[in-house]
C-alpha cells in the first residue's frame, strides 16, 4: 500500500491506470480477443500493436506539445503542419516539386523536416519577439497552413510510389517503426530535460517568466525553442501520416489532432496554465486516446454515436483525474477509507 | 538571432513566392475564360446566343476542379454558340449570391449554382424567378420550394448505393459477407449510398450480410484504422469492402495488405467515385469494381441550358451520366481519367 502511494505521487501515474484500466475493460468485453497478438508477414499483429502503430503520430505531437504547454503557451497549428510536412515530402518523392532531387527520399524527408522546423520556428517568432497571444499567433499557421500544403501538392492527394518511403511506417524487428521514432524522440528529450538545466528553465518560464526573465533564464530563446521543437515532431507525425496512407491528404491529415495533441497533454496531468510538466504522463494520455478510438471500433459503436462516447468516456478520465472531486466524492463515501472508491463508475 | 531571422524571413518570402507561382495557371485561365467571355458578349450584343452564367463553389478537391474544368472547357469548345460567364466564390455564400445578382443584372438566358450551402437562397431565387431567368442547380442540392428552380443536375447515390450492390453481388455470386466504411455522419452521399446499398442488398440478395458498418469520414487515414480493426474482429469471415469512396477503399487495401491478404482476391472490393488512384489499384490487382459519380458536367448542364432557352420543358430532377468500371477493363481506362 505505502508502495502505490509513493508511486501516485507521480505524475504518470493515473495516467497509466486509467490506460491499463481501458485496456483491461477491452480485454473483458472482448473475452481476451483484444490481447491477441499473432505474427502476419513477419511482423506482429493485434489490435495492441495498432494502438502503438496509430497512437505513435499523437505520442510526438504530444511530446512537442508538453513543451510547448509548460511554458504556458499553446500550439494548435500541429495539424496543419502534419499536412504541410506530408506535402512536401510526398511532392519530392513524387518529382512534383524541385525534380533536382531526383525522387531521393532522405531529401524528401530532411526538407520535409525543415518545413516543420520552420513553421515551429516561424510560431516561436510570432510568440516570443512579437509578443502576440500563442492561441492567436499559432491560429495563423494553422489556418494558412493547409493553403500552403493545398499549394504545394496543386490541390490535389498526392500518391506516392516508393517502398523506401513506406518504410516510414513499416516494421522493424516484428515491431512498427514508428514505435523506433517514438522512443527515438522520446530518450532525446528525457535526456535533455533532465541531465541538462533546460528542463528546469522550461519549468521556471511557465511558473513565472518575468521572474525567470530577472534570474537570468532567457525566456525568449527557450519559448522559441520549444515551438520549434514541436514544429519538427508535427512534421515527423505528418510523415508517418502520409507514409501510412502512401499520399498525401491536405485536407484531412492531421485534422483536428491539434485538438487530440493538447487533450493528450491535459490527461497526462500537465496544467495548461504552464509550469510543472511529465513528457511520459503526456505519452500515456497519448495511448489512452488512441486506444479510447481503438476500442469504440472494436466494440463496434454505431457511427452515429461514437463521438458521443468517446466524450463521456474523456469526460470520466477527466472527472477520475481531478483532484477536487476525488476530494468530494472522498467526502461524501467518508465511511470508506481507501481512495479508490471515489472512482466514478 | 538577426541573422537566423533574416534567413527564415527569405525562407518564407521565397517559399511565398514559389506557391505565387504555383497558384498563377489556374488563377489565368480563370481570368482568361471571363475576360474572353466578356469581349464576346460586347460583339455578339443582340445576337441570338446562350448566356449562361455559372456560380461555382470554389476550388475545394479533385473532383470539383474536374467539375469546372468541364464545364469551361466545352464552354470553350462552344464559344461561337454560348457566352460564358463564371464566378469563383471561394467558398461563400454571399460571393455567390453577388454573383448571382450580377448575372440577373447582365441579363443571362440561364443561371448556374452549384449552392456552397443548403440554404438561404430563397431572396435570390425569387429575384432571378421576377426577371424571368431559370437556375438550375448542379451537383449539389438548395433547401427551396420547387417553383424557384428549373431543375438539378446531379448524381443519384441511392441508385450508386444500388449498383454497387449489384457489382459486389456479381463478384460474390450472391453469397458472402460485407463490410462497409461509410462516409462523413449525416453527409448526403453517405447516407443516400448506404440506404441504396443496405435496401438493395436485403431485397435482392438475402445470402448476402452486412458484418459491420463504421465511419470512416471519407478519407484515406480513416478508411484504414476502420479496415485494420475490421479484420481483427472478423478476420476470415470477411469475403468483400464496400466504401462510400474510392479514397477509404485506397486507405483499406493499404490495411489488408498489412493483414496478409490480398485486396481484390481474398477479399473483393466495391467503392465509389471512379477517382484516378482506384483505377491505379485495379491495374495493379488490388480492386475489383469502382461506381461511377461524374463531376464532367459540362455538356448535360450547357444542353439543359439550352433546352431552357428554347421554352422546353425539362425534368426536375436530371440524373448526370455515369457508370461502373471494373478492373478487367481498367488499364484501358486509366488513361482517359481526368480527377
Amino acid at each position: 500500500m505505502e508502495k502505490i502511494r509513493k508511486l501516485s505521487k507521480y505524475q504518470g501515474f493515473w495516467p497509466v491506470v486509467v490506460l491499463l484500466a481501458i485496456l483491461l475493460i477491452n480485454g473483458i468485453i472482448s473475452g481476451g480477443a483484444f490481447f491477441e497478438i499473432k505474427i502476419v508477414d513477419a511482423h506482429l499483429y493485434g489490435r495492441l500493436i495498432d494502438i502503438l502503430r496509430n497512437g505513435s503520430k499523437l505520442m510526438l505531437l504530444a511530446t512537442g506539445m508538453t513543451f510547448v504547454l509548460a511554458t504556458g503557451g499553446t500550439d494548435i497549428s500541429v495539424g496543419s503542419v502534419m499536412a504541410i510536412s506530408g506535402a512536401i515530402a510526398c511532392s519530392i518523392v513524387d518529382g512534383r516539386i524541385l525534380p533536382g532531387a531526383g525522387q531521393n527520399v532522405q531529401a524528401a524527408i530532411l526538407l520535409a523536416l525543415l518545413g516543420g522546423m520552420l513553421c515551429g520556428a516561424w510560431n516561436g517568432f510570432l510568440v516570443s519577439k512579437i509578443k502576440i497571444q500563442p492561441i492567436v499567433a499559432t491560429m495563423i499557421l494553422m489556418v494558412a497552413g493547409r493553403g500552403i500544403a493545398q499549394l504545394i501538392t496543386d490541390g490535389k492527394i498526392v500518391t506516392v510510389n516508393s517502398d523506401s518511403y513506406y518504410f516510414i511506417n513499416g516494421y522493424i524487428l516484428g515491431l512498427p517503426f514508428p514505435l523506433f521514432i517514438v522512443l527515438f524522440v522520446v530518450a532525446l528529450v528525457l535526456l535533455f530535460t533532465k541531465r541538462t538545466a533546460f528542463g528546469l528553465f522550461l519549468e521556471s518560464t511557465g511558473c513565472n517568466p518575468v521572474a525567470s526573465h530577472f534570474a537570468g533564464i532567457n525566456v525568449n530563446s527557450v519559448k522559441w525553442m520549444v515551438y520549434t521543437f514541436c514544429g519538427v515532431t508535427a512534421a515527423v507525425a505528418g510523415l508517418i501520416e502520409s507514409a501510412g496512407i502512401k499520399g498525401a491528404d491536405c485536407n484531412n491529415a492531421g485534422l483536428f489532432m491539434e485538438l487530440d495533441a493538447i487533450l493528450a497533454v491535459a490527461i497526462g496531468g500537465t496544467s495548461l496554465s504552464g509550469g510543472r510538466f511529465s513528457v511520459p504522463a503526456s505519452l500515456a494520455g497519448a495511448l489512452i486516446i488512441q486506444s479510447i478510438t481503438t476500442s469504440v471500433y472494436a466494440m463496434g459503436v454505431a457511427p452515429e454515436i461514437t463521438a458521443v462516447v468517446k466524450a463521456v468516456i474523456v469526460i470520466c478520465i477527466c472527472l477520475f483525474q481531478s483532484a477536487e472531486f476525488k476530494d468530494k466524492m472522498r467526502k461524501r463515501f467518508s465511511g470508506h477509507k481507501q481512495e479508490r472508491t471515489a472512482k466514478p463508475a | 538571432m538577426k541573422r537566423i531571422l533574416a534567413a527564415i524571413l527569405t525562407v518564407c518570402i521565397a517559399g511565398l513566392a514559389l506557391g505565387g507561382c504555383a497558384g498563377t495557371p489556374a488563377e489565368k485561365t480563370a481570368s482568361a475564360g471571363t475576360q474572353s467571355g466578356a469581349e464576346v458578349v460586347s460583339k455578339a450584343e443582340g445576337n441570338k446566343k446562350l448566356t449562361v452564367g455559372f456560380a461555382q463553389i470554389g476550388q475545394e478537391s479533385g473532383w470539383r476542379d474536374a467539375e469546372t474544368a468541364s464545364i469551361q472547357f466545352y464552354a470553350g469548345q462552344h464559344v461561337d454558340t454560348i457566352d460564358f460567364k463564371f464566378a469563383d466564390a471561394q467558398q461563400k455564400q454571399e460571393n455567390q449570391i453577388k454573383a448571382i445578382k450580377s448575372f440577373i443584372e447582365m441579363g443571362v438566358d440561364v443561371i448556374g449554382l452549384a449552392p456552397v450551402v443548403e440554404t438561404g437562397w430563397d431572396a435570390v431565387f425569387t429575384e432571378a424567378k421576377d426577371a424571368g431567368i431559370p437556375i438550375v442547380l448542379l451537383d449539389r442540392r438548395a433547401k427551396v420550394s420547387d417553383d424557384l428552380y428549373a431543375t438539378f443536375i446531379g448524381s443519384d447515390f441511392i441508385t450508386e448505393g444500388q449498383n454497387a450492390a449489384d457489382e459486389l453481388a456479381k463478384l460474390l455470386n450472391n453469397k458472402g459477407n460485407v463490410v462497409e466504411l461509410e462516409g462523413t455522419v449525416g453527409a448526403s452521399a453517405a447516407n443516400d449510398r448506404k440506404k441504396g446499398f443496405d435496401d438493395q442488398l436485403a431485397a435482392k440478395y438475402p445470402d448476402m450480410k452486412i458484418l459491420a458498418s463504421q465511419t470512416g469520414d471519407f478519407t484515406r487515414a480513416k478508411g484504414k484504422e476502420v479496415m485494420e480493426s475490421f479484420l481483427k474482429t472478423y478476420g476470415n469471415q470477411i469475403n468483400a469492402v464496400y466504401a462510400h469512396n474510392d479514397d477509404m477503399m485506397l486507405g483499406a487495401i493499404e490495411a489488408m495488405k498489412e493483414a496478409g491478404m490480398k485486396p481484390g482476391k481474398d477479399i473483393k472490393t466495391v467503392s465509389c467515385d471512379g477517382v484516378k488512384g482506384i483505377f491505379q489499384a485495379m491495374v495493379d490487382g488490388e480492386a475489383n469494381v469502382t461506381v461511377e459519380c461524374n463531376p464532367l458536367l459540362g455538356p448535360q448542364f450547357f444542353e439543359t441550358c439550352q433546352k431552357l432557352k428554347d421554352g422546353e420543358t425539362v425534368e426536375k430532377w436530371i440524373k448526370s451520366d455515369e457508370s461502373v468500371f471494373r478492373a478487367d477493363t481498367a488499364a484501358k481506362d486509366l488513361p482517359t481519367r481526368v480527377y
